[in-house]
């Protein structure tokens, strides 16, 4: 099943289709650092490791951008 | 009639300076021009008799007993009707004059029971006041000829009595029916001696009778009084404090008997109701004192065990030893709490306080969330703060008022009776609903456009406007070069041809040159503004739609003045002081984030306590980590998430899977079945601080009688916050605001001192504003420029299909507020005893349901039943409920789905199928017809 998580950013991204994709990136990331506990980014980011496949692109790089 | 009387000028103010002098009995006044005689010897401190006159209502001259007689002037003049003119000399006591009106009283008395000692209005009478007045002393014309005094009493409203008998056809209460409701529910019928007051020829109960009170108010005899006056007698004092119902935040006088309050009455100083109410605030506040209420602390070690009754102190040492049992075992932030936008802005305050400083975490949320949080970010990201840009009294100046997603006759009543009077004056009405609500059409209004968009396609229609604004040339360049910022990019955007009328008609639904006449006009027809309700933000898109607003009144020039701006009406009283009392779990109060190191240090020395950086869960979330099983325990102050939320389901889910749920509330209700505390709330009538409404204006919640749990909500969080080892102790409220004035820069000219002495400001009151600001970003908008921002349409994924081919939205009505918990404990009932499903004839004929039956309401997260009510104020494929009773629970339906930056739900958008509740033949024989599958399971 999907993670809240996961549905969340995916939901998150399609928002950001518009832009440019690394400035769009950059976006959400600053988005889930702003609104998101530290608990859902640790799961996003196991989610990243685990299931890839689930984010939609835009996603997967803006939650790789959460490591940093 | 009220206890507390204000002085009655007679007739209403007229704007503009004070330059026409009379001399009223030789007393010189000085008035703006257009005031009348009357008004003005009333400013210079003479009262001319009168009774068909009062400062509500426009004059009406009918009732003779206000003549005077004016220096160079022919007859004697209705004072009422007569402006006065430069130099103007009136005398208002002479013999003749006295003659006239003793001729005139002695006519109404002749047909009016003379039962002044036992009638219900005695003391506050005033047809009683003006017979002693004109010094009446016979009546030569008996009392056996032709006259009214077997009329019979209607009492069919459950909360105020026609005495026709009593009548003398004034027609106060006509006129306040039409000028300030703007209902025009009562008539004159007939004429002559047969002249009488007459509610369409109905009982008040089965007429167009909103029972908002004007006409009680209005009424100079005990012919519209109300029946707890009737039965309890006159009051004996008053208090001045605010409605607990919805975000207009109405300013009453609750008049008292010792200490059982009588009525409310609206107080005409009230900055936001200016004298007039609702159905609600005005008579539905019996359940402060039902017998539902709890007012002594429970406990219970399992929600299957039974409440114990506990003292307080056991209450608040078991409340705070599990917390922190909880804390121990699973982590500091395993706990968290939700706070009220029903309470005061001190009870929200110490609740995110105890949550930040004693529980360590920033694990608060607000029931804004489930409802405004998307005017929060977007108007945020664009103007710079979270707020309404006007006070209500700018849409007497607005030109061309565009109302989005909100119903304001049923929602925000007494704040939809300032806009339909101007609408009466003139102003065009534009409204974007699926949904047909009564403003589209209504006495004397007419709406110019009505865009009646599919659900969901919100964004699509404000961005389309913007495209014709944009690409037909209406832009207000200069607004736009000198105020705002990043408009080059979104012209960009929004000129591009999916963004126009006729790309997204089969989408939306409206017909394209339809909203390209709505988008001309509301760019060019004057003063532009827009309000908008749930509509706009419980959407997947609601912070986009508010973004999109935003840019389409910057694009017109539509921000910074009178009679324009972008105004959320808040539904519950304090939504807006709730979100400024740093109830986000991002944020601190004044909507400053909680990863600013300067503002946390300014909060830490203040708390004497260490505060955590990163944001907290949001109520959703918090759900989710329930049932995940990192979050254990949540403190609800004041909201019944398990009838309110999206997904009853998966709310409930969430309660059962937490080791403890404490409930702080009046009644026991959906939320507390999951209980394991629960804590007695007070009701308004108890209360003592401020709530703060739609237009940013605190206002002061006076307390009229002591607390009946004993104790007040602040004190009981007070306690569980030091019985949890951090010291929070408060003397009294104002402590309290003094802290939040002391900490939040746009709150720190506030007290309750100014606030008792100006009778309400609104924020920002600082320094530069020390009276408070009526209307924002006049000079530059708090983020410096305004922001356009892109907002591309990006459908819903919640979708009709083959099996749940209709298209649920919700709302609220009239009668009833929020879920009910309040105005289902009062006889507002009458009017609304259970939730209904409205249905398009058409959905209804196809599956065979017929109006008033039992119908089964499903999607793919749940069912429930309701009767269905067919109505064509929905379009085809769209159904529409409350969701004010439990028993239908109506959010047992709606889905997880949510804003995308806020996580608000999308409550306004579920894919559902209806079918008759005992008869699944029908359905599927409609399925058939449909070829889709049946889906009553």
């Amino acid at each position: 099943m999907q993670s809240p998580q996961v549905r969340l950013v995916n939901e998150i991204a399609v928002q950001f289709h518009h832009w440019a994709f690394d400035d769009a990136a950059e976006a959400i990331a600053a988005h889930i650092r702003t609104f998101w506990d530290p608990r859902m980014r640790s799961e996003l980011l196991r989610r990243v490791e685990t299931e890839p496949g689930e984010l939609d692109p835009l996603a997967l790089a803006a939650a790789r951008l959460l490591d940093r | 009639m009220s206890l507390l009387k204000e002085h009655d000028l007679g007739t209403p103010a007229k704007p503009g300076p004070a330059t026409v002098s009379v001399e009223v009995d030789g007393m010189p006044v000085t008035v703006p021009e257009g005031t009348s005689v009357m008004r003005a010897a009333a400013l210079s401190g003479i009262d001319v008799p009168k009774l068909c006159a009062t400062d509500s209502l426009e004059a009406f001259g009918s009732c003779r007993l206000c003549l005077v007689e004016i220096d160079g002037r022919r007859g004697t003049p209705a004072s009422c009707t007569t402006p006065v003119a430069e130099g103007m000399k009136v005398r208002t006591q002479t013999p003749k004059l006295e003659k006239l009106r003793q001729g005139v009283m002695e006519l109404y008395i002749s047909d009016h029971p003379l039962d002044c000692l036992t009638c219900s209005a005695n003391g506050d009478c005033e047809l009683q006041d003006m017979s002693g007045e004109v010094g009446l002393r016979q009546v030569r014309y008996g009392y056996d000829g032709a006259n009214h005094l077997a009329e019979k009493t209607d009492s069919s409203n459950p909360y105020f009595d026609f005495e026709a008998s009593k009548c003398i056809a004034c027609s106060r209460c006509v006129r306040a029916c039409g000028e300030v409701q703007g209902t025009f529910a009562l008539t004159i019928e007939g004429r002559g001696f047969e002249s009488k007051v007459s509610a369409g020829g109905k009982s008040f109960m089965d007429s167009e009778c909103v029972s908002c009170g004007a006409c009680v108010q209005a009424c100079p005899t005990a012919t519209l009084q109300e029946k707890s006056v009737i039965q309890l007698g006159m009051p004996s004092r008053s208090v001045i404090t605010t409605c607990a119902y919805c975000g207009v935040g109405c300013s009453f006088k609750a008049e008292l008997r010792g200490t059982e309050l009588v009525r409310m009455v609206p107080h005409k100083d009230g900055g936001a109701n200016e004298g007039h109410s609702c159905v609600k605030g005005r008579f539905a506040f019996g359940y402060a004192t039902h017998p539902d209420r709890v007012l002594t602390p429970m406990v219970r070690e399992s929600i299957s065990d039974e409440w114990r009754v506990v003292d307080w102190d056991t209450a608040i040492s078991y409340t705070a030893t599990r917390l922190r049992g909880i804390q121990a075992r699973h982590g500091t932030g395993a706990i968290g709490g939700i706070t009220s936008s029903r309470t005061t802005n001190e009870e929200v305050y110490v609740v995110q306080k105890m949550i930040r400083a004693a529980f360590g975490n920033n694990n608060v949320d607000t029931c804004a969330r489930v409802c405004h949080s998307p005017t929060g970010y977007g108007l945020k990201q664009t103007f710079g703060t979270s707020a309404g840009t006007q006070d209500f009294r700018s849409v007497a100046k607005a030109d061309v008022i565009m109302v989005i997603g909100a119903n304001p006759t049923d929602g925000h009543p007494v704040f939809a009776s300032r806009m339909k009077r101007r609408l009466r004056e003139g102003a065009r009405l534009i409204v974007v609903d699926p949904r047909r609500i009564d403003l589209v059409r209504s006495p004397h209004i007419q709406a110019a456009h009505h865009l009646q968009l599919a659900p969901g396609t919100n964004v699509a229609v404000v961005n389309a406007m913007a495209h014709v604004v944009l690409t037909e040339g209406l832009v207000d360049q200069e607004f736009v070069a000198q105020r705002c910022e990043d408009f080059d990019g979104w012209a960009e955007f929004i000129a591009r041809p999916e963004n126009s009328p006729e790309a997204v008609e089969e989408l939306t639904g409206v017909p394209a040159e339809e909203l390209r006449a709505a988008a001309r006009l509301y760019a060019t027809g004057g003063n532009g503004a827009i309000y908008y309700g749930l509509g706009v933000t419980e959407h997947s898109q609601g912070s986009t739609m508010v973004m999109g607003m935003a840019n389409l009144a910057m694009a017109t020039g539509n921000i910074g003045r009178e009679g324009v701006g972008v105004n959320p009406l808040r539904g519950q009283n304090n939504v807006q002081g709730s979100c400024d009392m740093g109830s986000f779990p991002h944020e601190l109060p004044g909507y400053r984030h909680v990863s600013d190191d300067a503002v946390r240090a300014v909060f830490e020395d203040m708390w004497g306590s260490s505060l955590l950086p990163e944001p907290g869960l949001r109520i959703p979330n918090m759900f989710d980590a329930a049932i995940e099983g990192s979050f254990r325990a949540i403190f609800v102050q004041g909201e019944d998430i398990a009838q309110s939320d999206p997904n009853t389901k998966h709310v409930t889910a969430a309660l059962r899977a937490m080791e403890l749920v404490v409930v702080q509330d009046l009644f026991l209700n959906e939320t507390a079945k999951f209980a394991h505390v629960f804590l007695p709330g007070t009701s308004f009538l108890e209360k003592d601080g401020t709530f703060t409404n739609a237009e940013r204006r605190i206002n002061r919640v006076r307390p009229v009688m002591a607390p009946k749990t004993g104790k007040h909500e602040w004190e009981i969080v007070a306690e569980i916050a030091q019985a949890m080892g951090y010291p929070m102790r408060y003397d009294h409220p104002r402590e309290i605001m003094a802290e939040i004035a002391a900490l939040t820069p746009t709150f720190s000219g506030v007290s309750f001192e100014k606030l008792d002495k100006l009778g309400s400001v609104q924020w920002p009151c600082d320094e530069k504003a020390p009276e408070g600001t009526p209307i924002m970003h006049m000079d530059g908008f708090v983020r410096g420029k305004g922001r356009f921002v892109q907002t591309p349409f990006v459908p819903t994924r919640e979708r009709s299909t083959r099996k749940f081919p209709l298209i649920l939205t919700t709302g609220r009505i009239l009668s009833q507020y929020n879920v009910g918990a309040q105005t289902r404990r009062t006889q507002n009932v009458a009017w609304h005893p259970e939730d209904v499903l409205e249905i398009h004839p058409h959905d209804a004929e196809v599956r065979g349901i017929g109006d008033g039956d039992e119908v089964t309401l499903s999607s793919r997260v749940g069912a429930t039943s309701l009767r269905a009510v067919l109505s064509d104020r929905m379009p085809v494929g769209v159904v529409y409920t409350t969701f004010h009773h439990p028993v239908t629970g109506a959010n047992v339906v709606t889905t997880e789905n949510s804003d995308w930056a806020t996580n608000c739900p999308e409550y306004k958008v579920t894919a559902v199928q209806v079918g008759l509740k005992h008869s699944v033949a029908p359905v599927e024989r409609a399925a058939e017809e449909l070829r889709v599958p049946a889906t009553v399971d």
